[in-house]
């Protein structure tokens, strides 16, 4: 079990995405335009986006991670990269562990730098952002835990499409139900006393046992 | 040609009873005979359990005689439920038994599934608003069958994204497991967020309801269980005989070439 090729494979992954960042560069401006498109959508009444904005912030991340899923293995799939991998010094379930790690860290991330001109144009208060972005950090590994997972079912599908998200939808509504709770004290759905801990649990859990199902659902792809 | 028909029958001949529950062929060989009673006994089930639900339950002291849409929404929501475990075992029996037709019990529970838990949530809802006063709530139990709902769509949805029906059905079974910490899920939230919809009524300390209730409502869940396990039966029949048909036309193609002339 060796560090060396646990860190090469995030640090591969990491290059990889940041030289061509154009794709990096497609998530941040989606999750800022949905921050543009609410005022328009609901009007530009201070208070009532002040009172939405932790909702609007957390599905904006929400929708860019999901849309981001397909890219998550494809790229590996095509050029043959992941059939090398199964061959590698490290098993295949630590190697989707690094890569889920790379790709928290190339799309999560990015996102919650910008997430300061979400709160600006939302008009959010000072204390609920600094909420909101503990919030993301602890409930947004979950959210590439599992998608994760749908990227690795759906990654031998030519037409993907929008297949993945749909099915990755329903397991992260609790990641949005538990990061909603964790920012409000009164989200009215009854878990407001531990959701910061039940999302940090919720992150674990999902970064701790999805590396084996991506893994298996990557074996079968290449039978 | 006739040798080798000759050799599949004599290893036919030597299968034990429990090889021929796995054999696609044997199981439509033995399931034919299974459906008939499966009907009969589902609808006298269903005769049974609305004479009692209509005629010789009573009323609740609170609601009156709405209540009586609960012999019909308790045993769907249950059964949306047990599906969805029923396709986890199949999905097991896909993964690590490598069971013939574990995949094809997966594929056709799928919608059955989706019927059920939309029919839970539609008469759910229908009963909600005379009694709450709300044809929705985004409380525990509802948002989580909700969730469910979609989960049954998205894995129907899937198995039609992909071409080669058997290297889907594995990726499918992993995705079924995952999914299934949703039933835990649902099955507790009434007990964890306590907002709006009934507590549990069958617990370790016995059933809290009388007599006239409980039996009505048990001879519903048992008639819907059989109807999903008619149902099933057939699903299975119907996806065995189609991935026939598809197997026969991909082979006639295969000798006849694409333009129609014969190898």
């Amino acid at each position: 079990m060796s560090i060396k090729a646990f860190s090469a494979i995030i640090i591969r992954d990491v290059k990889l995405a940041t030289r061509s960042f154009g794709d990096m560069l497609t998530l941040v401006l989606f999750f800022t335009m949905i921050g543009v498109i609410i005022p328009f959508a609901v009007g530009p009444n201070k208070a009532l986006l002040s009172s939405i904005a932790p909702g609007i912030v957390w599905m904006a991340a929400f929708l860019s991670s999901l849309l981001a899923i397909d890219r998550f293995f494809r790229a590996d799939y095509e050029d043959g990269s992941l059939l090398a991998m199964r061959h590698a010094s490290i098993s295949l379930e630590m190697i989707a562990f690094a890569k889920l790690i790379a790709l928290w860290l190339t799309v999560i991330l990015p996102l919650i730098i910008a997430s300061p001109m979400l709160a600006l144009m939302l008009n959010m208060d000072f204390e609920i952002f600094g909420r909101t972005i503990l919030s993301l950090l602890l409930g947004t590994p979950a959210l590439i835990a599992f998608g994760g997972v749908g990227a690795a079912i759906t990654v031998s599908l030519k037409r993907g499409g929008l297949i993945a998200p749909v099915l990755i939808l329903p397991l992260s509504i609790p990641i949005l139900i538990f990061g909603i709770s964790a920012i409000r004290s009164n989200s009215g759905m009854g878990v407001e006393d531990n959701a910061m801990l039940f999302l940090a649990g919720i992150s674990l859990l999902a970064m701790a046992f999805t590396p084996f199902a991506i893994a298996l659902a990557l074996r079968l792809e290449q039978e | 040609m006739k040798n080798s028909t000759q050799a599949q029958d004599q290893s036919i001949k030597k299968m034990n009873w429990f090889d021929r529950l796995a054999h696609p062929g044997q199981f439509l060989k033995w399931s034919k005979y299974l459906i008939i009673p499966l009907i009969i006994i589902t609808i006298v089930l269903f005769a049974l359990g609305l004479w009692y639900a209509f005629f010789n339950s009573p009323e609740d002291y609170q609601m009156g005689d709405t209540v009586r849409i609960m012999y019909v929404h308790v045993p769907n929501a249950w059964l949306s439920q047990f599906v969805y475990m029923a396709m986890a075992v199949s999905a097991i029996g896909t993964l690590v038994w490598r069971h013939p037709i574990a995949d094809v019990s997966m594929k056709v529970a799928a919608p059955l599934g989706a019927g059920f838990t939309a029919l839970a949530l539609f008469t759910g809802s229908l009963w909600g608003r005379p009694t709450w006063g709300t044809y929705w709530e985004w409380d525990g139990r509802m948002t989580a069958t909700l969730i469910l709902l979609f989960m049954y769509l998205g894995l129907v949805a899937l198995w039609r994204s992909f071409d080669d029906q058997l290297r889907a059905a594995k990726l499918i079974a992993v995705l079924t497991l995952v999914g299934a910490i949703n039933i835990p899920i649902i099955k507790f939230s009434v007990d964890w967020w306590n907002t709006l919809h009934q507590p549990s009524i069958v617990s370790a300390k016995g059933l809290s309801m009388p007599a006239s209730i409980y039996i009505p409502l048990f001879v519903m869940m048992f008639a819907f269980t059989f109807l999903f396990a008619t149902l099933h039966i057939v699903g299975m029949r119907t996806e065995i005989l189609r991935r026939r048909a598809d197997a026969l036309e991909r082979k006639s193609l295969y000798n006849t070439g694409a333009k129609g002339e014969v190898k």
